[in-house]
This record gives C-alpha cells, sequence and structure tokens, in this order.
C-alpha cells in the first residue's frame, strides 16, 4: 500500500460521503434527524477505532473523552453565553488537555491494567460531574438552547435549530474526522502506529519511541472523541452527565468492533446499525441494553473481524 | 458528636468496607492471577448474590434468619454455575485471549444486568438483618450485623487463604498461575482448573452479596461500584497478587470509609482513583505486582 489516498481509496470515502449529503434530500424527517445523531456519534467512533484499530490500545473510558467536549462547550454557553463557535474549540481544547494528561499517567500501564486504568478513570470523571453538581448539573442535565445564539458567517446565517443546519454540520464534522483517519492511516506516522499494534517491542527495537507514538494516537483519538461530544452539545442542545458514563465508553467499542475494527469505513456502519437495533430494542421493552450485551458476546464468538473487516478479507484486499 | 468519636465511626465502617471489599477483590485477583484475564462482569456476580439474597428472603419460610442461612449456601451456588457456564460456553470458546475476554466480560455485564432488570424490576430491594442487636458504645449504638458481616468476610478470607495454600485444587490453582504449559505438561487438568477458578471468584463476589444486602438494598445497578473499587485495589496491589489485594483492600477500605463518612462516598471514590494516579506515577506496576506488568 503506498503512503497516500490511492484512487480507489479516495473515490470510496468521498462516494461514502457523497451518499450521506444526497440522504438529506431524500430521508424522511424522523431518520433525518436519526442519521444526523449518528454522523456525530460516528465521529466519536472513528476517533475511538484510531487508537484501537490502528494502534491495538483498547480504551474502556472514552466517554470522558467526549464528556469532556461536551461540557467544554456545554458549560461556557450556559453560564457565560459564549458564542458556538468559542464553545466548540474549548471544548476540544479540554479533551485534548484531558487526553494528553491522562495518557502521560496511563501509558505508564500497558496490557489489561490499561483498560482498568482508563475505565476507572472515566467512572471518577462521571462521578466527579455528579459530585459537582451545583455546577455541572450533572444529575438532570441541562438544554442550551435558549442560551445558544445562531452563527452568521458573512451574510448568511445559521440557526442550530434548523434541520439542515444540523445535518450538514454533522456531516462536515464526520467527513473531517473520517478523512483525517484515512489520512493517518496511510501516513508514516499512520505506520508507526500499526505497526505499535502488530509489535510494540520490535517497534521499539527498530527505534521508534512507542510511548510518544501511543501518546500522540491517543491525544488524536481523545480529541476526535471530544469533537463529537461538543458537537452532540451544540446540534441537540443537551448536556448531561449520562454521556459520561461507563455505557457512553462501551458504545464506541460496541461500534467500532460490529462495523469492523481497523477499517477507515467500519465505525460509521456500526454505528449506523447499533443505532437502529438500539432504537428499536428501546420501543419494545426497558431491558433494551441487552442488545448491547448480546451484541457485543455474538461479535466476539463468531464474527471478531466486524463487517468490513470480512469484507476486506473475503473481496477487497485493498480497503484501508 | 465531638471528632473522635466521629473518627472511630469513621474507622468502623471503613473497617467493614474493607473486609466486603477484600473479598470481592480477592475474586477478581484470583481469576487473573489464574487465568490472566479480567472480568468485567465481576459486580454483577455480587449484584446476583445480592438479588438472590433477596428471593430467598421472599420464597423461604421460617423468619429473617432461615430466609439468609439459605441464601448464603444456595446463592453462591447459582453464581458459581453461571460462571462455570459462561467460561464453557464463551472464555473457552474464545481462548481466554485478554481483549476479547474483557469484550465478552462486557458483553456479559449487560446480559446479566438487563435480564434482572427484566425478572425483578427497576426497585431497590430491602431484606430484613438475620440478626438484629446493637453494640452500644459509650458514643453511639453500631449496628451488630455490620459487625458480623465483617467477622464472616474475615473468616472466609481465611477460609480462601487456606484453600490456597493446603488443597490440591489450591495447589492446581498455584501451578497453573506460575506456568500454565509447565503445569499442563505435570498433569494439572488446566481447563477444569480454570473453570473451577472462575465459579470460585464468581462464589466470592456472589457472597460478598449477600452478606451485603441487609446493609445496602439489592438493586439492578448496585455491581458497578464494588467493580470499580475491586479495580482501584487491584491495580494499587497489583495485579495478580493475592496478598497485594488483601493489603491494598484495606487501604482502600478504610480510606473510603473515613472519606464518606466525613464527606460523601462520592468524593471517597474520585479520591481513591486520584490515589491510583499516585500508585501508577510511582510504580506503574502496583505496590506489590511483578515491575512493568
Amino acid at each position: 500500500m503506498s503512503g497516500r489516498l490511492t484512487g480507489k481509496v479516495l473515490a470510496l470515502h468521498l462516494g461514502i460521503l457523497g451518499l450521506l449529503f444526497i440522504a438529506q434530500f431524500v430521508l424522511p424527517a424522523y431518520h433525518h434527524t436519526n442519521v444526523a445523531r449518528i454522523m456525530v456519534l460516528a465521529t466519536y467512533a472513528v476517533g475511538y477505532n484510531i487508537l484501537l484499530g490502528y494502534t491495538g490500545l483498547m480504551s474502556l473510558g472514552h466517554a470522558m473523552f467526549f464528556a469532556a467536549g461536551m461540557y467544554g462547550a456545554g458549560l461556557p454557553i450556559y453560564y457565560l453565553q459564549f458564542g458556538a463557535i468559542q464553545a466548540f474549540c474549548l471544548g476540544v481544547l479540554l479533551s485534548l488537555v484531558l487526553a494528553t494528561l491522562f495518557g502521560l499517567i496511563a501509558l505508564r500501564t500497558s496490557g489489561v491494567s490499561f483498560l482498568i486504568v482508563t475505565m476507572m478513570f472515566a467512572q471518577a470523571c462521571y462521578l466527579a460531574l455528579l459530585y459537582f453538581n451545583k455546577i455541572t448539573l450533572g444529575d438532570q442535565g441541562f438544554i442550551l438552547s435558549k442560551s445558544l445564539e445562531s452563527v452568521s458567517l458573512g451574510s448568511f446565517e445559521f440557526a442550530f435549530s434548523d434541520p439542515a443546519v444540523k445535518y450538514n454540520i454533522a456531516l462536515l464534522l464526520f467527513a473531517g474526522s473520517f478523512l483525517l483517519s484515512a489520512l493517518l492511516v496511510g501516513s508514516p506516522t499512520g505506520r508507526v502506529l500499526i505497526a505499535v499494534r502488530e509489535n510494540e517491542e520490535r517497534t521499539g527495537l527498530l527505534g521508534y519511541n512507542t510511548y510518544k507514538y501511543k501518546l500522540l494516537s491517543l491525544v488524536i483519538s481523545g480529541g476526535i472523541s471530544g469533537v463529537a461530544g461538543a458537537a452532540y452539545a451544540l446540534l441537540f442542545s443537551y448536556v448531561g452527565a449520562s454521556f459520561a458514563s461507563i455505557l457512553y465508553s462501551i458504545y464506541p467499542i460496541l461500534w467500532t468492533l460490529l462495523g469492523g475494527t481497523g477499517t477507515t469505513t467500519g465505525p460509521m456502519i456500526g454505528t449506523g446499525i447499533m443505532f437502529y437495533l438500539v432504537d428499536i430494542a428501546s420501543g419494545l421493552t426497558s431491558s433494551y441494553l441487552f442488545v448491547v450485551g448480546a451484541v457485543l458476546v455474538m461479535l466476539i464468538l463468531w464474527f471478531p473481524q466486524g463487517i468490513m473487516g470480512a469484507i476486506r478479507t473475503r473481496w477487497l484486499p485493498w480497503l484501508p | 458528636m465531638s471528632f473522635g468519636p466521629h473518627l472511630f465511626l469513621a474507622l468502623l465502617e471503613g473497617t467493614v468496607t474493607a473486609f466486603v471489599l477484600a473479598l470481592i477483590a480477592l475474586g477478581l485477583s484470583l481469576v487473573f492471577g489464574v487465568m490472566r484475564i479480567v472480568n468485567i462482569a465481576h459486580g454483577e456476580f455480587f449484584m446476583l448474590g445480592a438479588v438472590l439474597a433477596w428471593s430467598c428472603s421472599m420464597l423461604v419460610g421460617g423468619g429473617a434468619f432461615m430466609g439468609f442461612a439459605v441464601a448464603l449456601v444456595v446463592g453462591p451456588l447459582i453464581v458459581g454455575a453461571m460462571a462455570v457456564a459462561a467460561d464453557g460456553l464463551i472464555l473457552r470458546r474464545i481462548n481466554y485471549q485478554p481483549e476479547s475476554t474483557i469484550v465478552a466480560t462486557i458483553g456479559l455485564l449487560y446480559i446479566i444486568q438487563q435480564l434482572v432488570l427484566t425478572l425483578f424490576g427497576a426497585d431497590a430491594r430491602p431484606v430484613v438483618p438475620p440478626i438484629y442487636f446493637r453494640v452500644a458504645f459509650p458514643w453511639f449504638g453500631y449496628s451488630g450485623y455490620k459487625l458480623i458481616v465483617a467477622g464472616v468476610s474475615g473468616l472466609l478470607l481465611l477460609g480462601t487463604w487456606l484453600a490456597m495454600s493446603k488443597t490440591k485444587l489450591g495447589l492446581y490453582m498455584r501451578a497453573t498461575q506460575q506456568d500454565q504449559e509447565m503445569a499442563q505438561a505435570f498433569g494439572v487438568p488446566v481447563r477444569r482448573v480454570y473453570a473451577k477458578a472462575f465459579a470460585l471468584g464468581a462464589m466470592l463476589a456472589a457472597v460478598a452479596g449477600v452478606l451485603v444486602v441487609p446493609i445496602q438494598q439489592a438493586h439492578y445497578l448496585m455491581g458497578l461500584d464494588p467493580l470499580l473499587l475491586s479495580f482501584i485495589v487491584v491495580i494499587i496491589g497489583g495485579l495478580g497478587s493475592l496478598k497485594g489485594t488483601m493489603v491494598a483492600a484495606f487501604v482502600v477500605g478504610i480510606s473510603d470509609g473515613v472519606v464518606s463518612v466525613f464527606f460523601s462516598p462520592t468524593l471517597a471514590k474520585i479520591v481513591a482513583t486520584l490515589l491510583v494516579a499516585a500508585v501508577l506515577v510511582l510504580r506503574p506496576g502496583g505496590l506489590f505486582g511483578e515491575e512493568g506488568s
């Protein structure tokens, strides 16, 4: 595989984005909102996949980066009447800082210890959101629509309540992270990350500082998760501690595994399928998270490659 | 209440927490030591113990004590059987590969939790203590049952230690922990030892659940807190080191009790996690762990 996006790969990625763009003119209102939500969540999954799929590090605590983006954007809007763009940047910045600090500590461990530590810290962040309830309003959550003003760029005015605006911002952010991940994976840095995934010791012996590469991967991954969190707060105007809970650390694992770890296109597909599965299940029973557990176990037992992973093995070996 | 007695109460609460936590964390640590896997569903086995204790108190006649006695035997047995089933149906098939196992046990966590939600509902279920008396200290009265919980947990810890050091199964487990292949070569039935270790770990958590239910009500989400605390304990103590687990359980349990009494249980968990951060910076392998593990 060459270092740059080759014709076929580029065509595939642009094709998927093109389909998503056209979909907004066809979809009925209910699915229109759902797909906007799926694209934001898929951004989160794309971020997660950089760490799990391309660096081989499994995190059980990515909800803390998602929530950092969400609260970093949401709180300044709620309390200080920040504009959407400034708030968004603050959210992403907060998640980057958190990912860096966390990485410096957690990457001192490896293997299963790393997994446990990620889960532990994410849970501590979740509990902190509940503990400082007076400031974070974590318990009940809060709604942004009243304090969030529309953004005007030149002569255009964007209101976040407009479904078309929601959809296209979500698409834009998803496209950004999607192409970034495809570019990263094809770049020399991405090759080193994959080498770390395949054999960390050998990569180290070849002279690469694997600690630095793992930290870089964690920061990029956490940053993209923060982008998703901040976007979620702005577009769907709700901020709550439930987005920092363990379930939101498990979701990206599930989405990525279902779509195929270590494939650029997998996270989007996995997110889409799981979103609708959980949506349907929650209409049938209050124990709808059973689906999450059952799908995880079935994937691990019978379908560890995921959808795109299987397609890559059988038919399309060039998939990145 | 003045500071002295208040601190005494906090230490008392902390000690009770520490004994129960030691029991749960020992199960997690044992499973990791022997099988080299982390069981994320460990907290759910604790929850199952508690829920089964509530069921027994409803189904078994003859007063609170009978129900409790039955639960103490039946609860761990049912949970142990479930653990053996999970081992055979899921874990063995993925060859105990560490990351796959973690994902599988996350799946198991949601399956167990949501089944309990479906079967038992979302309400918290109280259970009457089997023995009720108050220990009168000069400054306050204290629930005698809590002291019994600590005592029984202590006995069970001792029992587990004896089983590990004196019985054949214990010998097999220690052999498997040290070198799985060599143990196999010497005729240790490693697969069966795995199933038994997984069941034993789950049963320790379940017993803790049964014991705790009269203090803390049974609820389908109660497994998460002990799981988090057990993780904190095994990371501080060093993964796979039973001695480290014991020491850390008491450090974490008592500090959790003290911070809970003086401030809040939520803050106690946050403080404990920061403690872990400090340990990781100073000794990445934990206090008693193999360096760099």
